[in-house]
């Protein structure tokens, strides 16, 4: 009973001398911007791949096959070593901010790719009898994209893009490999300097993503059923 | 033009064709545009030197660089693939077992490690099996890539072999019962068969994501495709290097994805369940 008092008295020690909701909260905020760069970058691709459009069509095919195979790895290392070190690319002036930056541009282009799929795969869903219904009816284009073809398209994608913002949210440790200070690479040095609570650290960040993961999980399964077009 | 663009629009009339003919010949000059811009900012910047480039395909390179890293890559993800498919089965029978403790264990173990970060678990297996000294220094990285990436890839299986059989028509059970087997009898013999064979097109794609994932073990040291192209890089042709790396997975992978999708079709007539492989991030949270 001493020795385990004593633990929790060394692993609250361990994390009083630590900023771990400071590191969580860069998390967020990475997850947050990157999530809203990808929604729109996402958008922007999924309609260039329904468009009628070959060299539209060609040209999102194409960054989805490209940024969909490459390990986010590389994009992120390819930021960082690349782009701000070699090519002296630099979005801020402030040394810090510029890497959190590029890791915000990073996790984007890579995500965006799961976007558009998510989107397509969500206009996917949309049997071809409902257009030709909307056809029949006498409504034109725009008129059967907005009242029948996209809300049933929007509803169909709830599911792959919360699952596409969940694997973000995980994802956004990867920003360790930017030198961003976030929970991953804080889980390091706090291991580093304190391996003798090495398994209730590991505990505390896990935990933490696990909270920040099942909530959006939750919400976005709900809402995938509560809206589900039964068919 | 392929029949899902259909859903949005109608067969294109002679004023339609001419409009999506010009917004076409638009595009093209775009994106020419674009991809000069930065060819031609990439060539001021030297970038474009042949001297640069001409490494990556002498023998040296391959054979000393890049040969190596993919090796290790492979290493890494085809032991990593055995072992999250045998993770995988086990604990996605056990989600499907008639034992309720059984199924909620097993569920909660699942659910855990598909929240957690892939990287997190490489950088806590990393650290901790070099405090408690598993395996030669050389060896841990490995050790830490494999065991992450089973515990991550080896959850989202199960999920696949449990979403398996209940993607299957009611009456594959019910016939099985009505022949009078029991439930695991059914399970066994007729439903997880067809299970498997449906999941397969989404398990090869599950194998693209072990491999680029294995490209986390960089940021631990382990000396893969991506750290042993950088390593060389770092003497001067690092954005060369890096695009080497990134064309190889996108290579690797596109094959992968094209196997995935032949499956698919292949395996479509041998099974009730739905064969599809995933083209969006697998379900992380089932509730």
């Amino acid at each position: 009973m001493d020795s385990l008092s004593e633990y929790f008295q060394s692993y609250l020690t361990a994390l009083e001398s630590y900023d771990v909701v400071g590191a969580f909260w860069v998390n967020i905020q990475l997850a947050f911007w990157a999530a809203l760069g990808s929604a729109v970058l996402g958008t922007v691709l999924a309609l260039m791949r329904i468009s009628p459009v070959p060299s539209f069509r060609w040209a999102g095919a194409s960054y989805v096959n490209i940024f969909r195979n490459t390990p986010l790895t590389i994009i992120m290392t390819f930021c960082i070593l690349v782009l701000v070190f070699q090519l002296q690319l630099n979005l801020s002036s402030d040394f810090d901010f510029n890497f959190f930056l590029w890791a915000v541009v990073g996790l984007t282009v890579y995500h965006a790719a799961f976007v558009c799929e998510a989107i397509r795969s969500g206009v996917n869903t949309v049997p071809l009898g409902q257009a030709e219904a909307a056809r029949a009816i006498g409504l034109s284009f725009l008129p059967a994209a907005r009242m029948i073809i996209l809300p049933q398209a929007f509803r169909g994608a709830i599911a792959p893009l919360g699952n596409t913002l969940i694997a973000l949210t995980k994802n956004t440790t990867v920003a360790a490999a930017a030198s961003v200070p976030e929970a991953a690479g804080l889980m390091k040095t706090m291991i580093e300097f304190r391996p003798d609570v090495i398994l209730a650290i590991f505990a505390t960040f896990a935990a933490g993503f696990v909270l920040i993961v099942i909530p959006i999980g939750l919400l976005t399964t709900w809402l995938s059923t509560k809206l589900a077009v039964t068919r | 033009m392929n029949t899902r663009q259909n859903v949005l629009f109608d067969a294109p009339g002679p004023k339609a064709r001419a409009r999506i003919l010009l917004t076409n010949i638009f595009g093209i000059v775009i994106f020419l545009a674009a991809a000069f811009f930065v060819l031609k900012a990439l060539a001021d910047k030297g970038q474009l030197a042949p001297e640069l480039w001409s490494p990556f395909l002498t023998s040296d390179v391959w054979q000393f660089t890049i040969l190596p890293g993919l090796m290790n890559t492979f290493k890494a993800a085809a032991v990593a693939i055995v072992t999250s498919v045998l993770f995988g089965l086990l604990f996605g029978v056990g989600r499907l077992a008639a034992n309720s403790t059984l199924r909620w264990i097993c569920g909660v173990i699942v659910e855990f490690l598909r929240a957690v970060p892939v990287l997190l678990m490489m950088i806590f297996f990393y650290l901790l099996f070099g405090q408690l000294q598993i395996g030669t220094p050389a060896d841990i990285p490995f050790y830490a890539v494999v065991v992450a990436l089973t515990l991550y890839n080896g959850s989202v299986i199960a999920e696949l072999v449990r979403s398996g059989v209940f993607g299957l028509p009611k009456g594959q059970r019910e016939a099985g019962m009505a022949i009078g087997m029991t439930r695991g009898q059914s399970l066994r013999n007729i439903e997880l068969p067809q299970a498997l064979v449906a999941m397969l097109p989404a398990l090869v794609s599950q194998f693209v994501v072990i491999l680029k994932d294995s490209a986390l073990g960089y940021i631990i040291t382990y000396a893969e495709l991506l750290r042993s192209l950088q390593i060389y890089g770092s003497a001067g042709p690092i954005l060369q290097a890096l695009t080497v790396a990134a064309v190889l997975f996108i290579i690797i992978n596109f094959a992968l994805s094209w196997l995935a999708n032949w499956l698919s079709r292949f395996l479509s007539s041998r099974t009730s369940g739905k064969t599809e492989p995933l083209t969006t991030q697998p379900m992380a949270v089932k509730v």
